[in-house]
């Protein structure tokens, strides 16, 4: 990826993810947030993680954003007159956040790791992926699926109305 | 020349704080939800930049399990807002602070 | 001619093979639906007196009509909504259409050009991924419309979507766990094999009937077409979720419903039978069983490979054309049970057998 096309997406990327949090109208940050998962498998894809990139678009572009905008059609939730808290809680977030910003630049600007532009062979791609799922991370792969019957469970029985 | 890894930490940090900054600034419990999926897939892009740079699959395993993990917690928690909403009739986090009034 | 250019040709070549198939496949619709109803059809434009060639009036007319149009956007509607949810119904469906082999390889001056627009070795994943984003365009489509009878068929469309996608996914694990691959262009390359000493050509019809089955239903489902139409009805709900729409807009929802038609149809064929195998034609020319061989150049043999899979193509979507117009519609309990209780059960023990056959039977294992 040329570092021109990185920074016209990365800036893409950035206003759509603001568009997210600052925006009044909900479903409209659900769909900025549909382009900021999708501009995020694009950069996946550049990083050579093609199976990452695709289960992005599938698992959390079409199925959790959707589940959210279901959830916001139900509630009919409009356009918000109260969007943001006060001036000071506003304020100090801004603050918070910026903060968190520049110790996490710091931070990492000291780290160092290995340039390493050769990848082993099939690198990235869904053989590779499933092997390490099936040895190395088995067990958590075994709990994860555990952990979304739980899920599942528990969202039928919330969702559901009390009879 | 391709972006170094720093680069997309760099966006990975972005995209963390301006999570961190929806969270703490939006009072709808929904959207507060979105900001959480933010930083999620944050992270998710530095395991990825990671995984690249060290030339280890681990990284993309560890973001197969956070997705997992998201979609999980985004079902209970959007089901847990419906639920509240149907007592309360409100998605605002500053009404919805007491657990009963 | 560099890659970029070769890439840019045949993505061209898909586009405009499918905006003339679309306008044919509407004519075709018409036609087919009269001939099962027992009356005559489209058939008041002719050219010369000739009615046949009044398919090139309907061709060129109907798309006219449609954008000329008046654009009318419902007050109090969310304009941007409005104009986007077409445009993320359609557009999803005309891209996966390039990850879909046409045919083998076309040999032009020393270079080997693999007839397929996008060679990703995830293919199969890249068109599940596109569906999944063409639920948007439903539910937005409902949503922008300020009508609660179009966001009642937006929602129960969209849920009817993600319903059907499960079931669609489960149905591919099991191709390909017999194909042991993602990528599309290499399925299309492996049914070039043969049973029974060489005479049965080996599609995966044979070797995943149930996936078959299981695929073609939930694609029917996806598009919404009837048996599956509930949320567009359209002798109840007037269109359903884009009946706020019209002109450009509404021609784009007619143009995904048909595009997905032909996506069905298109990836039907790859998976189960053979895309663009025609029996006993390798690369070289004919082999036919008892030993006879026949050379032929190679554009011949592409030549022959693309019309083999237009064919199957159009079949296929003749296929689906009948079935709408046979089958009455599902209620939508039934709809959902369906998806729920009978395919997505299917599918999963399709998956079981098909894992345990191929590590007892062909001894593939890791």
């Amino acid at each position: 990826m040329s570092p021109l096309l990185f920074l016209v997406l990365a800036a893409l990327t950035v206003v759509s993810a603001l568009t997210v949090v600052v925006h009044k109208n909900p479903v409209h940050c659900a769909c900025a947030l549909v382009l900021t998962l999708c501009l995020l498998a694009v950069f996946f894809l550049a990083l050579d993680a093609q199976l990452v990139a695709l289960l992005q678009v599938i698992v959390y572009a079409g199925a959790i954003v959707v589940l959210f905008l279901f959830v916001v059609m139900l509630l009919n939730l409009q356009k918000e007159s109260r969007a943001m808290a006060g001036a000071l809680l506003v304020g100090s977030g801004a603050a918070g956040g910026a903060g968190l910003l520049v110790l996490l630049v710091v931070a990492l600007r000291h780290a160092s790791a290995p340039a390493a532009s050769q990848v082993p062979a099939g690198f990235g791609e869904t053989a590779t992926l499933a092997r390490q799922l099936f040895t190395a991370y088995l067990l958590p792969f075994e709990l994860t699926s555990v952990l979304l019957l739980v899920a599942i469970v528990g969202a039928v029985a919330l969702a559901r109305k009390p009879t | 020349m391709t972006p170094p890894l720093a680069w997309y930490l760099g966006l990975s940090a972005v995209l963390f704080a301006i999570g961190v900054l929806g969270v703490l600034i939006r009072r709808n419990v929904i959207i507060i939800f979105m900001a959480i999926e933010l930083m999620l897939n944050a992270v998710n892009l530095s395991f990825v930049a990671f995984a690249r740079s060290l030339g280890s699959m681990d990284g993309q395993v560890i973001v197969f399990f956070v997705m997992t993990v998201a979609a999980a917690e985004a079902a209970v928690g959007l089901a847990i807002i419906l639920s509240m909403f149907r007592n309360r009739e409100t998605t605002n986090a500053d009404e919805l602070a007491t657990l009963r009034w | 001619m560099s890659d970029v250019a070769i890439t840019a040709a045949k993505a061209l070549f898909i586009v405009l093979l499918i905006v003339q198939v679309m306008g044919l496949g509407v004519f075709f619709e018409r036609k087919v639906s009269a001939l099962i109803q027992d009356r005559i059809g489209a058939n008041r434009a002719a050219i010369l007196g000739f009615a046949g060639l009044g398919l090139v009036n309907t061709l060129v007319a109907d798309p006219i009509k449609f954008l000329l149009k008046e654009d009318v956007v419902p007050a109090g509607t969310d304009r941007v909504l409005h104009f986007l949810a077409p445009v993320l119904s359609l557009v999803p469906v005309l891209v996966t259409f390039a990850v879909v082999p046409f045919g083998d390889v076309l040999q032009v001056g020393g270079r080997v050009i693999n007839l397929q627009a996008a060679e990703l070795n995830v293919g199969i994943l890249y068109v599940l991924a596109m569906v999944s984003l063409g639920v948007y365009g439903v539910v937005l489509g409902g949503w922008a419309s300020n009508n609660r009878w179009s966001l009642l068929g937006g929602i129960r469309g969209t849920a009817q979507m993600i319903s059907y996608e499960i079931a669609m996914g489960l149905a591919l694990v099991g191709v390909v766990l017999t194909y042991d691959t993602l990528d599309l262009q290499v399925m299309a390359r492996v049914q070039g094999g043969y049973l029974i000493h060489g005479w049965l050509p080996a599609w995966g019809i044979l070797y995943q009937p149930v996936a078959f089955l299981v695929f073609m239903t939930a694609g029917i489902a996806e598009s919404k077409r009837i048996p599956f139409d509930l949320p567009e009805s359209e002798s109840e709900l007037v269109s359903g979720y884009f009946t706020e729409y019209s002109g450009a807009k509404h021609l784009m929802f007619m143009m995904s419903d048909f595009v997905e038609v032909v996506l069905v149809a298109a990836l039907v064929t790859t998976l189960f039978f053979g895309g663009w195998q025609v029996p006993y034609l390798l690369r070289e020319g004919f082999h036919l069983p008892w030993g006879a061989a026949l050379a032929l150049p190679s554009w011949v043999v592409a030549l022959l490979q693309v019309t083999a899979f237009a064919l199957k193509l159009v079949f296929f979507t003749w296929l689906q054309i009948v079935i709408r117009w046979t089958l009455p519609r599902f209620r939508y309990d039934q709809l959902m049970r369906l998806g729920w209780q009978g395919l997505l059960p299917v599918a999963l023990a399709n998956v079981v057998v098909s894992a345990l056959v191929i590590v007892l039977v062909a001894g593939r294992a890791g």
